[in-house]
């Protein structure tokens, strides 16, 4: 207990405080983050629980028929809810969107990132980037005013004369039930998602591209590729997981839009081989009957049910884009470390 | 340990392969033996943007023979070598003048295919890039497919020819088709050798391609560069002196971005003319 024990005690001291300060810190933050993480997984449980309560009326009803019953009528005393119709309209508009969106949105990607440099790229991501700022409802209006006339009189017969008499795809491309190509389609409502999720698949997709390793894009061009075989040998392969993910955003977008699909969709049951029939989607029939449906009917229910059964539509794709994702990211994995450093140590001899 | 016992059998195995070398190439394999590979280096200036990184290099290479190339961090060694392949112009903002004459002709001359010159001037990085997406296989072959034409069982018989040659094929001939990121460092750089091989390209350059390894791998790399020279032009960049007194004929000193001297390896270690290059090879600086 001497006097020179004095600044030795002093010393700890300082380092203790400030160690004990970081721990009511860490402690605060990881309190905060629970409460915030549990929040919002109330807040999902909570939704798909109001969800649920109602939406089990009409499995209860009509039990699995409702999932392939082909028949909606709302009609008070010949209530009768099927949701097949809406099942596969929302399915196929939104795997239309994807295989026209996604080849067009990797390829301006690659565009942008690899070829075009400079003031040609930025107009053109500019441009890109605007087509994400329209508001659904102008898609639409364009959709019904400009989109659907041209399709039906030009671009469906023109389709229904060349890919329709391929064999095999032939069939989704012929006349519609009224032998025409008149109306509402399931085909120009894809074309109008694609349109839509285009800006947002681009977007990701660049930012994939662009972690592509300096160091590979140097190998594959030292060995004397040119650029398209660069894309295709080493940033393609290395980015593949990236842009199923970025598909995927794009697909989780096309499944729930519902305004501009509803304006085009023709919002009629049938279920047709040729993409020219109308059709009619799950947020669609949602958006224009929700106001009819008295509050207990069965109605309401069905309604509540599709919402379900469009979360769960959402879930399976986006497990399987997980599967996707898992299977090629296990190929990359023990790749090259992060870029950069060449860049960096070439850069270094400034 | 395993290492250590590993490596003495591939030495010997690589001797018999540098005798199967001229004769146990495949039939599509062209027989070298015209003079090759010869560099010309005339007043070459490069840039980093408003950056020079060379500042008018002079420099006669020859062909069959091992070149190093030495100096200080940011000397511009690395911008020579990547401008002898035309990899320079590939840095956005890069810019390179003057003159790099390959057996005679200017390979920025505008009607020269820079796709056409890497795939004579073969190079290997500082850190092993195989691609992570490719078996190893793949990866060996990876520039054969680019000239296309090849048979599988041609693809397969001139990988392993190019991965005997890089010194590698005992190592993995039992793990072909595995991902070649699933490599140690040491052999995924002597992969990429072998993948820079395989499209028998004239001149190798390698811009420090051990210095990302261990020193039991570094050894296996020089030791490839030696018999590498008996075939190929050899042009290596490396911070390590020692490294290039062993495996260099040829040394080259640069400073801020000029050639400071050029000579054989032994006098330019031993007896050099510059004082600056004296002093940076006895590590007064550097």
């Amino acid at each position: 207990m001497g006097a020179s024990d004095a600044p030795i005690v002093e010393k700890a001291g300082a380092p203790a405080r400030r160690r004990g300060r970081t721990r009511v810190g860490d402690a605060v933050f990881k309190g905060m983050t629970r409460i915030v993480a549990f929040g919002l997984v109330m807040l999902l449980v909570l939704m798909i629980g109001v969800l649920a309560a109602d939406g089990v009326r009409p499995f209860r009803e009509f039990g699995w028929r409702f999932l392939i019953g082909r028949n909606w009528n709302p009609v008070a005393g010949r209530q009768s809810f099927g949701a097949l119709p809406f099942i596969y309209g929302t399915v196929v508009t939104s795997t239309i969107a994807i295989v026209l969106a996604v080849p067009v949105a990797v390829g301006l990607a690659l565009l942008l990132n690899e070829v075009a440099r400079g003031w040609l790229a930025n107009i053109v991501a500019v441009l890109v980037d605007l087509l994400a700022a329209i508001p659904s409802v102008v898609f639409g209006l364009w959709g019904v005013f400009v989109l659907q006339p041209a399709m039906d009189r030009t671009i469906e017969p023109f389709l229904a004369n060349t890919v329709g008499k391929v064999p095999l795809v032939g069939p989704l491309f012929r006349a519609n039930v009224s032998g025409g190509f008149q109306g509402g389609d399931v085909f120009t409502a894809g074309v109008i998602l694609a349109v839509m999720i285009v800006p947002i698949v681009t977007a990701v997709g660049r930012e994939v591209v662009s972690t592509v390793p300096r160091d590979l894009r140097e190998a594959a061009l030292a060995l004397g590729s040119t650029r398209f075989e660069m894309v295709r040998m080493a940033v393609l392969p290395y980015s593949r997981s990236g842009i199923v993910g970025a598909s995927m955003l794009g697909l989780g977008r096309a499944l729930g839009e519902t305004i501009a699909v509803a304006m085009v969709v023709g919002n009629s049951l049938g279920i047709h081989v040729s993409l020219f029939n109308g059709g009619y989607t799950i947020p669609a029939v949602i958006a224009n009957e929700f106001r009819e449906a008295s509050s207990e009917g069965l109605h309401k229910a069905s309604l509540l049910a599709l919402a379900l059964i469009l979360i769960a539509i959402a879930l399976m794709f986006a497990a399987l884009s997980r599967l996707l994702v898992r299977r090629s990211a296990a190929l990359v994995s023990g790749g090259p470390a992060p870029p950069a450093t060449e860049l960096a140590r070439l850069e270094g001899a400034a | 340990m395993e290492r250590d016992g590993s490596m003495t059998d591939s030495v010997v195995m690589r001797a018999s392969d540098l005798e199967n070398w001229s004769t146990g190439a495949p039939d599509g394999a062209r027989v070298r033996n015209a003079p090759a590979g010869d560099i010309e280096v005339v007043d070459l200036n490069a840039w980093f943007g408003n950056h020079r990184a060379l500042r008018d290099v002079n420099l006669s290479i020859n062909g069959r023979a091992v070149t190093a190339i030495i100096g200080p961090s940011g000397c511009g060694k690395s911008t020579l070598v990547r401008c002898l392949n035309r990899m320079h112009e590939e840095v956005r903002g890069a810019r390179v003048e003057g003159k790099v004459l390959f057996d005679g002709r200017d390979i920025y001359a505008p009607d020269v295919d820079p796709v056409e010159i890497r795939r004579r001037i073969g190079m290997v990085f500082q850190r092993p890039n195989p691609f992570p997406t490719m078996s190893v296989l793949d990866n060996a072959v990876a520039g054969l497919k680019l000239v296309g034409g090849l048979s599988r069982s041609e693809l397969r018989e001139r990988g392993e020819w190019a991965l005997r040659a890089a010194g590698l094929w005992e190592e993995v001939k039992d793990r072909l088709h595995e991902p070649g990121a699933r490599l140690s460092g040491g052999q995924q750089q002597r992969l990429c050798i072998a993948r820079a091989l395989a499209v028998e390209p004239e001149v190798l350059l390698m811009d420090e391609p051990a210095s990302a390894l261990d020193p039991a791998s570094t050894l296996r790399i020089e030791e490839l560069v030696q018999e590498l020279k008996e075939r190929y032009t050899v042009v290596i960049v490396t911070h390590n002196m020692q490294q290039a007194a062993r495996v260099s004929d040829w040394t080259l000193f640069m400073l801020y971005g000029e050639v400071v001297e050029f000579g054989p390896t032994s006098k330019l270690f031993t007896r050099p003319d510059d004082q600056r290059t004296e002093d940076y090879v006895t590590g007064r600086f550097g």
